[in-house]
């Protein structure tokens, strides 16, 4: 058998080659081959859901997402860095990197998300019962917001409530307010303007529908696309989408990773230090080996370990 | 002149370094004859697709594909050739594993190979978030809380479009192009590895 140094450069038997023709052949037939796909199977595009389309599918998920933002329940509310201190974050061990980074990007839900867009709109009883909002203490807005928060998920479907006790205060004005603005499209538009007029950074209005697993969490998850249905490598329909990401789709599957409230952070770690192993692969002592230890390369070169010249 | 210029080192470490028949080589080894190779030069021309189309995409604007069929059609060919590149590119690595693709000091060419491969996870994963539909959506607002449970959310944040836009279509293909570039030297200047049965420099290989 032929013995060669791989460092240098190769001076046994050559074949004819051309690079250029086999780029320029390589690139019509993928060119071709896309192209084909393309006609034949198309592309999904789910149209994009707002705050208008939220509070017309579903008025009552909306009207108690934005009493917990009030309240200081929702995920938004109680999320921590980059948005606020509500929360400590995501850690690994002694590894807080959430917590960390500190808040760089604001948002105080109850105002970002409710009472700063009705402050701009023509709802007079929506402005008077922000002002009421405003002037009360934060015990006494806990106690009004968690009231009706609570009457309005025993209601289930209600989407306002009367006061007979007058314990909700001025919230449901201000929820009602909210659910108009939102229906005539005004709140996406305010919370979409809020910081630039010419916006293209959607982070207010996301994180007030991501908040709803009433409406954004189901239109996700009868899409498929649910952290615990393989969601992070999964398109819409039925088309495929980032499969090349299954094993970070993977850990969200499992124990004890899916049940985790660090998931997040240890799973990017994982993905980390998985991504140095592949990057330094020819390094780790046996891993390297085993492409020797189980012989493919037979099967890719076995034309040249046929040939005589190999054997010389 | 001899010349200790940045211009005649830049020179003697580039230019130099090469021969023309290494760049664009009208032969190569005998050993090199298999479809495996094939995928190497299958990524690079799914990666001239996915630009080609990206291109036309970027001509009208991020929300065209919406409403034109023309641009459905362009999105569709853009996402048929992410789906190839990746393809090919996933066999393309698993085939250099099994060839030990690494030895003769090639460690920098795996090392580029993987660092191409997640720079194209990246941008494949901002063309997602720039779909400007609700898959786009969605995976922004779940994407961010992985961002942001490393502490970057804030300096890479999938809620806003407008960044994933720029990054998409500027930062993240000229890093993958250079380092797809870097690749290639790198597979031209070093050659491509011979056999492991042929490999002098490991043991019990031959047999």
């Amino acid at each position: 058998m032929m013995k060669v140094d791989p460092a240098k450069k190769w001076s046994g038997p050559m074949r004819p080659y051309d690079l250029v023709k086999e780029i320029v052949v390589a690139i019509v037939v993928i060119g071709l081959l896309a192209c084909g796909l393309a006609a034949l199977f198309s592309s999904p595009d789910e149209k994009a859901v707002t705050l208008k389309s939220w509070v017309t599918a579903a008025p009552a998920d909306f009207a108690q997402v934005a009493t917990g933002e009030l309240a200081g329940t929702t995920g938004s509310a109680g999320y921590g860095a980059p948005y606020n201190t509500a929360a400590k974050g995501q850690h690994f061990g002694f590894i807080k990197l959430q917590d960390w980074a500190g808040v760089r990007i604001p948002i105080n839900p109850a105002n970002s998300f409710v009472v700063e867009p009705l402050l701009i709109s023509n709802d007079a009883t929506a402005i008077a019962a922000v002002n009421t909002w405003k002037a009360a203490t934060a015990d006494q807005r806990g106690k009004w917001a968690n009231a009706y928060e609570g009457a309005l998920t025993k209601a289930g479907d209600k989407t306002t409530l009367p006061d007979p006790n007058n314990s909700f205060g001025p919230v449901p004005a201000m929820i009602d307010g909210l659910s108009m603005m939102a229906a005539s499209g005004a709140l996406d538009g305010a919370l979409l303007t809020s910081d630039s007029t010419l916006p293209t950074n959607f982070t207010k209005p996301m994180l007030f529908l991501a908040d709803s697993d009433g409406y954004f969490g189901a239109l996700a998850t009868k899409q498929h696309l649910g952290g615990d249905q393989w969601g992070v490598m999964n398109e819409t329909g039925s088309w495929p989408g980032q499969s090349w990401l299954w094993l970070f789709s993977f850990w969200y599957q499992i124990d004890p990773f899916k049940s985790s409230d660090n998931a997040d952070t240890i799973i990017m770690l994982i993905m980390a230090l998985l991504t140095l192993a592949l990057m330094f692969l020819p390094l780790l002592p046996i891993i390297r080996r085993i492409p020797y230890k189980i012989p493919v390369h037979r099967l890719i070169w076995r034309n040249w370990y046929r040939s005589p010249a190999s054997k010389q | 002149m001899s010349s200790q210029s940045w211009t005649g080192r830049a020179r003697r470490a580039t230019l130099e370094k090469f021969k023309p028949e290494d760049l664009l080589p009208e032969e190569q080894p005998a050993y090199v004859a298999s479809w495996v190779y094939v995928f190497g030069v299958a990524t690079i021309a799914a990666l001239v697709m996915l630009i080609a189309s990206g291109l036309v995409l970027t001509l009208n604007g991020p929300a065209w594909w919406h409403t034109s069929s023309v641009g459905h059609y362009v999105n569709s060919v853009h996402l048929w050739s992410v789906e190839l590149f990746f393809v090919f590119m996933v066999v393309h690595l698993w085939g250099k594993f099994w060839m030990a693709a690494w030895r003769g000091r090639r460690l920098a060419t795996w090392i580029t190979g993987v660092v191409a491969f997640m720079a194209s996870i990246m941008t494949a994963f901002t063309g997602y978030l720039i779909q400007t539909n609700f898959d786009s959506q969605w995976i922004a607002s779940e994407a961010k809380d992985g961002f942001n449970s490393m502490g970057i959310g804030a300096y890479f944040n999938a809620l806003n479009t407008g960044q994933a836009i720029l990054l998409h279509v500027s930062l993240l293909p000229l890093a993958l192009g250079g380092i797809v570039a870097w690749h290639i030297i790198l597979v031209r200047r070093k050659g491509v590895v011979p056999p492991i049965d042929n490999d002098v420099t490991i043991e019990g290989s031959s047999k």
